[in-house]
């Protein structure tokens, strides 16, 4: 049994330069400028477990990214991890979408492409972190999906088995292909690129999509098919004022005990002037 | 616009409702209060034997309204089920706002209700308010926190926001008398479900001590503990000072914490009175998660961290060398209060 398998991959800047982002008052935009762009890292971890189905299955592997035209290096790196195609959905017109009018792009993009057994997604982007993506696109495909998939198998030629991070749990569920899953960073290790693979990846199809080679409806792209809009944006200050403990570790140690003390921490017995709240989450009555 | 009211969309979990549920509670009375909405807060509560504790609970946290949606299958979240049953009623009802805890289950569903609806949906908000025009004003942190941006929806309704458990924080207590609780029936909406999930069962993880979102102290620790047997000292400092442990990313990547623990974007957010920081660089990431706790202690080696800038008390030192001194030194007055 082949399995016909599409990759979504999102283009971010690199997180290790969230630091040196900054804000232009003036246009109320994000300067991300010298921040590289990388694959979403989780994005890495669903195309990895495209590619173990392909490897135990067969079938194919393709990437899909909606970006601009640069994103088609991250495109790459995915066909030379092992992706056998790649497509890049870009056009102006599909500029400052919100999830809805994102993953409404990205369904018309795998509609175009052909017709997919499993789609895979990271949980969550780095950059705009909504996780909203995967729950609408299986919405647009009207195929059903699990997010924060930590673990997977194929039960049967039409269904997956698999295991989702819930809060303080895992749920168990059986979903029916053809599906959507959004894996979770703990499902696998993405493989590195080799030398061998980049060289291959030079020959293989990078297909550019714009909003003519797709079948969309103008009003649910872009801007124009965003519900949301962003007003203000701002970088909050979390500075403090420290004091710094000196001296020898002993003497350090002193100093921080009484000052811990002094916040209300008896030993043993947690804090004093126990303040909790009456509306605790727990049952209590049985 | 006929759009009206605003909706909490409230959790059912293993010991009642999801405490985010309440604070999404008191902050709707607030919203209510500010904008001079007429229509009543109402919660919505969908799972299995919901009895009277249920609504009570919902009452005492501020609902004025109550809509209960009892069925064997709601018993464990699945999206499929979920998002029909709430894209019915809200449809039927046609509310202003709905809010959501930004838990496994509401950061998954709100936006497939979102797409049915052709609505927008503002994700793990940090904050809300209402404009002068009425319209929802939800915060949204983006790169990992380090940016703030308003959302708004002003062309759609309802206006969809999730929020991050733990972040509003308040929880309110009110004292009515009683409020309308109404049961709404899904047969017709189940007999539609095309069964393409089926959810088979729920495993809790084991949880020790304090839980951490609750803990008035938290230690937490990160990479710089560099060792399982320096985490167990961090363990015993928690216990001493009876609080919980927390961790950054790479401690799970260790195996030394459990996912439950991690603090941050993509963990919880924390308010503890006191935060104990050990070998912790200071990531966004992670400050997103624990900014709003009251005094910060950082412990690292490298005084150029960048934890120290967010951080009330500052240690330059080695977590080794500290630990150790700290819980013989907290164990000794021990002997010494006088209860
Ligand atoms: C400050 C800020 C706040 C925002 N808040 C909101 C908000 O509250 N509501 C809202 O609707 N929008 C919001 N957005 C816009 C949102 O970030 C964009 O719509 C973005 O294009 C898609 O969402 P995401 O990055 O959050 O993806 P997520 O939903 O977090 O991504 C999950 C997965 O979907 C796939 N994916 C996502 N985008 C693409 C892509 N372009 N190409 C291929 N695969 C992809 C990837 O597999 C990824 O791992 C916000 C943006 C910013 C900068
Ligand atoms: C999409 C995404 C989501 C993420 N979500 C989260 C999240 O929710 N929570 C989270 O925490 N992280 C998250 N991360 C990871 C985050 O970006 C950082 O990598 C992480 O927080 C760093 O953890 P750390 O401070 O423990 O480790 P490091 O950055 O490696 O810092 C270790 C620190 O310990 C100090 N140190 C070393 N040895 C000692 C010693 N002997 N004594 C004292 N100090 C010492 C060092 O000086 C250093 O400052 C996320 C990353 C991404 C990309």
């Amino acid at each position: 049994m082949a399995l016909n398998i599409a990759v979504c991959i999102k283009s971010v800047p690199d997180p290790k330069w969230y630091e040196k982002i900054t804000i232009d008052t003036k246009t109320k935009t994000i300067t991300r400028k010298g921040i590289p762009s990388i694959i979403n890292p989780v994005d890495k971890n669903a195309l990895e477990a495209a590619l173990k189905l392909k490897e135990q299955y067969g079938g194919k592997v393709t990437v899909l990214c909606m970006a601009p035209p640069g994103a088609k290096n991250e495109l790459y790196e995915a066909m030379a991890m092992g992706a056998d195609e790649a497509a890049l959905l870009s056009d102006l017109a599909f500029a400052g979408a919100d999830t809805l009018a994102t993953s409404y792009t990205l369904a018309q993009g795998l509609n175009k492409l052909g017709k997919f057994d499993l789609v895979l997604t990271g949980t969550e982007s780095a950059d705009g972190a909504t996780a909203q993506v995967p729950a609408q696109l299986a919405e647009w495909l009207n195929i059903p999906h699990l997010w924060n998939v930590k673990e997977f198998v194929l039960a049967t030629e039409q269904e997956i088995h698999a295991k989702v991070k819930m809060d303080d749990a895992v749920g168990e569920y059986v979903i029916q292909l053809p599906a959507l899953l959004a894996v979770s960073r703990e499902i696998n290790k993405p493989r590195y690129t080799t030398a061998m693979g980049v060289m291959k990846a030079r020959k293989k199809t990078l297909t550019n999509l714009s909003k003519h080679d797709l079948d969309v409806n103008e009003s649910l792209i872009g801007q124009v098919g965003s519900p949301t809009w962003s007003g203000d944006i701002s970088i909050p200050s979390l500075a403090r004022k420290g004091q710094e403990l000196i001296g020898t570790p002993e003497e350090i140690v002193t100093q921080l005990i009484a000052k811990l003390r002094a916040a209300g921490i008896r030993e043993g017995r947690g804090m004093v002037n126990d303040a909790s709240g009456n509306l605790g989450s727990g049952r209590t009555d049985g | 616009m006929t759009h009206q009211g605003i909706w909490v969309v409230a959790e059912q979990t293993v010991s009642g409702i999801s405490r985010v549920s309440f604070e999404l509670l008191a902050k709707a009375r607030e919203l209510k209060e500010q904008g001079r909405v007429q229509a009543p807060v109402t919660a919505v509560l969908l799972g299995e034997n919901l009895d009277d504790y249920y609504s009570a609970k919902l009452m005492e946290a501020g609902a004025e309204t109550i809509i209960l949606v009892d069925h064997p299958a709601l018993r464990y979240f699945q999206n499929e089920t979920y998002a029909a049953v709430l894209k019915a009623l809200a449809e039927e009802r046609q509310p202003s706002i709905i809010l959501m805890g930004a838990t496994a289950a509401g950061s998954d569903f709100a936006p497939t209700l979102g797409a049915k609806l052709r609505t927008g949906v503002s994700a793990h908000c940090v904050d809300m308010r209402l404009n002068e025009e009425g319209h929802l004003v939800a915060v949204v942190p983006a790169f990992g926190g380090k940016v703030l941006g308003d959302i708004l929806c002003t062309n759609f309704r309802p206006q969809i926001a999730t929020v991050r458990p733990g972040i509003l924080g308040k929880v309110i207590c009110f004292m009515h008398k009683q409020c309308p609780v109404e049961r709404f029936d899904i047969t017709d909406i189940l007999a539609q479900d095309q069964g393409r999930v089926k959810a088979l069962g729920i495993t809790y993880e084991e949880m020790k001590g304090v839980p951490l979102e609750e803990a008035e102290l938290v230690v937490a620790g990160g990479f710089g503990i560099e060792s399982k047997e320096i985490w167990q000292q961090l363990e015993t400092l928690a216990a001493v000072l009876g609080g919980a442990v927390g961790c950054t990313r790479p401690p799970l990547d260790e195996g030394w914490a459990k996912e439950s623990q991690m603090i941050g974007t993509s963990g919880k957010s924390v308010r503890p009175k006191i935060y104990i920081g050990v070998g912790i660089s200071g990531a966004t990431h992670h400050i997103c998660g624990m900014k709003d706790a009251g005094l910060v202690i950082s412990i690292n080696k490298d005084e150029k961290s960048p934890i120290f800038d967010v951080s009330d008390i500052r240690i330059t030192a080695d977590a080794a060398a500290i630990l150790p001194l700290l819980i013989e030194g907290l164990q000794k007055n021990e002997d010494d209060v006088i209860c």
